[in-house]
């Protein structure tokens, strides 16, 4: 009998040598950074009585704090709102001036992505400090901080949906003879629009968040609040504002996926 | 012939950056009105010869006139009022899916306003007629509102003919037209095209794979092998024979 001449694997591909290369690598250098870094897995375990101790303590929700929070919960709201918005509104121009398929000079897309990844370098405690210091405790230090740690974020991931769109359209719209303005609005834009909503609520979400942060350098809203019943050992109060918050999170991933239900 | 050819390539070359030889001493005019047909193998050079007509892709060497005037050095607005007499019809479509109909024939007309009117949508009364007119010669006109991607393929094609009409063009590119459709569609796009022909007197240049529709619609064929122009017959003196060599040949190397 014949055997069908079958083509040989090279033995890099025989021993599936990638793989499983690339495995024990991760593994040395998981288990080399948590030696070297002195984390120590078992300490986690042997104080959990005290984070268990710190959840009983919490899971007495002060409920009449609630009418407290409402306010600079609002708050907070605002600002990641007016942050997000200013911060996307800028990421735009800059993510069509990263996006490899529309820029094709290398020169101006490095250099706009090198800018871009200074200003997500920069973390946004940092900024809060900074402008606290510049416009003084309050909301405006809030929204200025929340607005350029947006801009950096959405930036990147608006570029990142830019470069996957269908170029068809592009070319269509360029040999009608449409200049490069008119062509991203008319044959980029509808392409991207869904995506770009998508991750601005996204975004919006991490800021409501971020900002009970930056509440505690002193730029405004609940996070204010929460670093005042840290201090005062207060954890009833603290659960409130955590749970609070965690309905503010849900509402806004309610609107998000009900959004892209309908434009989708 | 006494009349002055619409669009003429003389010794034309063309070589990708990766050394790849796409077109190779092209030489030959197209008169005004003609209903060209470009057949070839894949890989053959003819999407490359149609795109080097509007510029969407540059020649190497040589020179490529449209109504006498030489192309090669348009910049700018000169090379977007080039692009606005060639319309250019693809073989996926092209349309901006998300976008109703009218938008996306619209955006054919985008060319003759200034950059700001068309993002803000400011098109005349005139033009948002000429739409609903362009859609009733590709027999569309009920669905203006429906957004592009509800269309079958057959009638999204119809709408890329719509929006090249609102370019006014002298000259249609179709690349591949119809190499998406099934037989009935294929007909009335081809139809179509045949109809702004003769009606309106539009120069029409279609790359296709198929020598049936090739000798039913066109009225001159050139065959391309390679980059080289190999067959240049008016229909009248095509055979079946010589087609099926463009083929064949190019099938053997």
């Amino acid at each position: 009998m014949t055997y069908p001449e079958i083509p040989r694997r090279s033995w890099v591909q025989r021993w599936h040598v990638k793989g499983i290369g690339g495995t024990v690598v991760l593994l040395v250098l998981l288990v080399a950074s948590s030696q070297m870094t002195g984390v120590d897995v078992g300490m986690f375990f042997s104080n959990f009585g005290q984070f268990m101790n710190l959840l009983v303590r919490m899971s007495h929700p002060a409920w009449d704090y609630t009418t407290v929070i409402i306010q600079p919960l609002l708050e907070t709201i605002q600002m990641a709102i007016l942050g997000t918005t200013i911060g996307a509104a800028f990421a735009i121009p800059f993510a069509v001036l990263s996006a490899s398929n529309l820029i094709h000079s290398r020169l101006l897309r490095n250099v706009t992505r090198l800018f871009l990844d200074l200003v997500r370098t920069l973390p946004d405690l940092l900024l809060a400090a900074i402008f606290v210091a510049i416009f003084g405790i309050g909301s405006t230090a809030g929204v200025v901080t929340l607005a350029i740690f947006s801009f950096g974020m959405v930036s990147k991931l608006f570029y990142e949906v830019i470069e996957t769109i269908d170029m068809g359209p592009l070319e269509a719209l360029e040999s009608v003879g449409a200049s490069k303005v008119t062509i991203i609005w008319y044959a980029v834009l509808p392409q991207i629009l869904n995506q770009f909503i998508s991750y601005f609520l996204y975004t919006l979400e991490i800021n409501v968040r971020a900002s009970t942060v930056l509440g505690y350098l002193g730029a405004g809203g609940i996070g204010v609040f929460l670093q005042r019943s840290l201090n005062e050992f207060n954890y009833s109060q603290t659960a409130v504002i955590i749970l609070a918050t965690l309905v503010v999170v849900l509402v806004i991933d309610g609107i998000s996926n009900h959004l892209r239900r309908v434009l989708l | 012939m006494t009349q002055a050819p619409i669009i003429s390539f003389k010794g034309v070359n063309k070589i990708y950056s990766n050394g790849t030889v796409g077109l190779k001493d092209i030489s030959f005019d197209i008169p005004r009105g003609q209903f060209l047909v470009v057949v070839g193998l894949s890989g053959a050079g003819k999407s490359t010869l149609l795109r080097t007509i509007n510029r969407m892709h540059e020649i190497t060497s040589g020179e490529i006139t449209i109504e006498e005037e030489p192309i090669n050095d348009y910049k700018g607005q000169s090379l977007r009022l080039l692009r606005r007499k060639i319309g250019m019809i693809f073989q996926g479509f092209n349309l901006i899916n998300r976008s109703s109909v009218e938008r996306n024939v619209l955006s054919g007309r985008v060319s003759y306003y200034p950059t700001w009117k068309t993002l803000c949508g400011l098109f005349s009364k005139a033009d948002r007629e000429m739409a609903v007119r362009s859609l009733q010669r590709v027999n569309l006109a009920d669905k203006l509102y429906t957004r592009a991607d509800e269309l079958s393929g057959g009638q999204q094609q119809r709408v890329a003919i719509a929006r090249t009409l609102m370019q006014d063009p002298k000259i249609i590119l179709a690349d591949e037209p119809v190499a998406s459709l099934d037989p009935l569609t294929t007909a009335t796009v081809m139809d179509t095209l045949q109809r702004l022909n003769r009606e309106d007197g539009i120069t029409v240049i279609v790359n296709l794979h198929s020598v049936a529709l090739a000798r039913k619609y066109a009225d001159r064929i050139i065959g391309l092998r390679a980059g080289q122009l190999v067959y240049d017959q008016p229909i009248a003196a095509v055979t079946e024979a010589d087609l099926n060599k463009i083929y064949a040949e190019g099938a053997e190397a």
